[in-house]
């Protein structure tokens, strides 16, 4: 049996930080509110580092929903886009010189957006995950959820729907 | 309708960081009703190959739009916030221009205030979005 030598990990992981970082890089409106990606293997956590531009009622003070809402949204869209590239990148088969200069593959369409806010965003850093339910050829179908001191104890959750990019 | 409240109103939008960070900008407000503009931006391209606004950013002018409706309804909420916010994008806005969002505080109880939205660019029978979205209601 033809059995090929395990990638040297630091090749491995270069080349995944590499595609993230494009992915995550290229979107002037994720750079304008300061997202950054952490990741583990393929698992991602968005983190929103706090900002006082961020603010939506400066009275109590609280993070404005809309930032919230669009936190999550980036989260999705990069984790599913993220896990629709990701046979790409381990294979090689996705150029990464073409991704750092730029070249992005199009990227996954909004179709709606729901987002539930179930506590008042703190003026703190925050973080979010998103689960890919389904990823089908057309549609795809995300949840994610945003927290900042307890991950017990959410900011807010969304449900999204996505229409993919044609293969 | 209370012109002071409506004023009170206006200056709380304007006085909200990140909608001046956006650029949001208050044209309409009164009975329930509010219109606010955001001027196209490079910094809130959400597709740097199209040059399109992302979806983040209308999220963020609905939700301003939806609580300012609140706000200027008649009944005269002391303050609200979004509870939850359905956002359908029908179509990519066009690169360059303004979008304007209308939202309309349709009906409230002493708990919950109910809201539909409408995001348009300089092609207005053709809507780029529409929302609806619940938000509380405190009372005085």
């Amino acid at each position: 049996m033809d059995r090929r030598p395990p990638e040297p990990v630091q090749v491995v992981k270069q080349r995944r930080d590499t595609a993230l970082h494009a992915l995550v890089g290229g979107v002037p409106y994720v750079q304008f509110l300061g997202i950054r990606f952490e990741r583990r293997g393929d698992e991602l956590t968005a983190v929103l580092p706090y900002d006082n531009k961020l603010i939506g009622n400066p009275l109590l003070p609280a993070i404005h929903g809309g930032v919230t809402a669009a936190f999550l949204e980036v989260t999705s869209i990069i984790t599913l886009s993220w896990a629709w590239l990701w046979s790409d990148i381990e294979s090689g088969a996705l150029n990464l010189v073409d991704l750092e200069a730029g070249k992005l593959p199009r990227l996954p369409k909004t179709i709606d957006f729901s987002t539930d806010y179930l506590r008042t965003g703190l003026p703190r850093d925050a973080y979010a995950r998103a689960r890919v339910t389904r990823s089908g050829r057309r549609y795809a179908f995300v949840h994610a959820a945003a927290w900042q001191d307890n991950h017990d104890r959410p900011i807010a959750e969304c449900s999204a729907h996505f229409l993919m990019p044609p293969q | 309708m209370l012109p002071d409240k409506t004023d009170i109103a206006r200056q709380f939008i304007e006085a909200i960081p990140h909608s001046r960070a956006l650029g949001m900008n208050l044209t309409e407000i009164g009975d329930g009703v509010a219109e606010i503009t955001m001027a196209y931006d490079a910094r809130l391209i959400g597709d740097p190959e199209t040059g399109v606004i992302h979806g983040g950013a209308v999220s963020a002018l609905m939700d301003t739009c939806g609580g300012a409706a609140v706000m200027s309804h008649p009944s005269a909420p002391a303050g609200t916030a979004t509870i939850g916010l359905r956002i359908d994008y029908m179509r990519a806005a066009t690169p360059g221009q303004t979008i304007t969002a209308r939202a309309v505080c349709h009906h409230i109880t002493r708990s919950v205030a109910f809201v539909r939205a409408t995001a348009t660019d300089e092609d207005t029978d053709r809507p780029v979005a529409t929302a609806t979205g619940t938000f509380t209601v405190e009372q005085t």
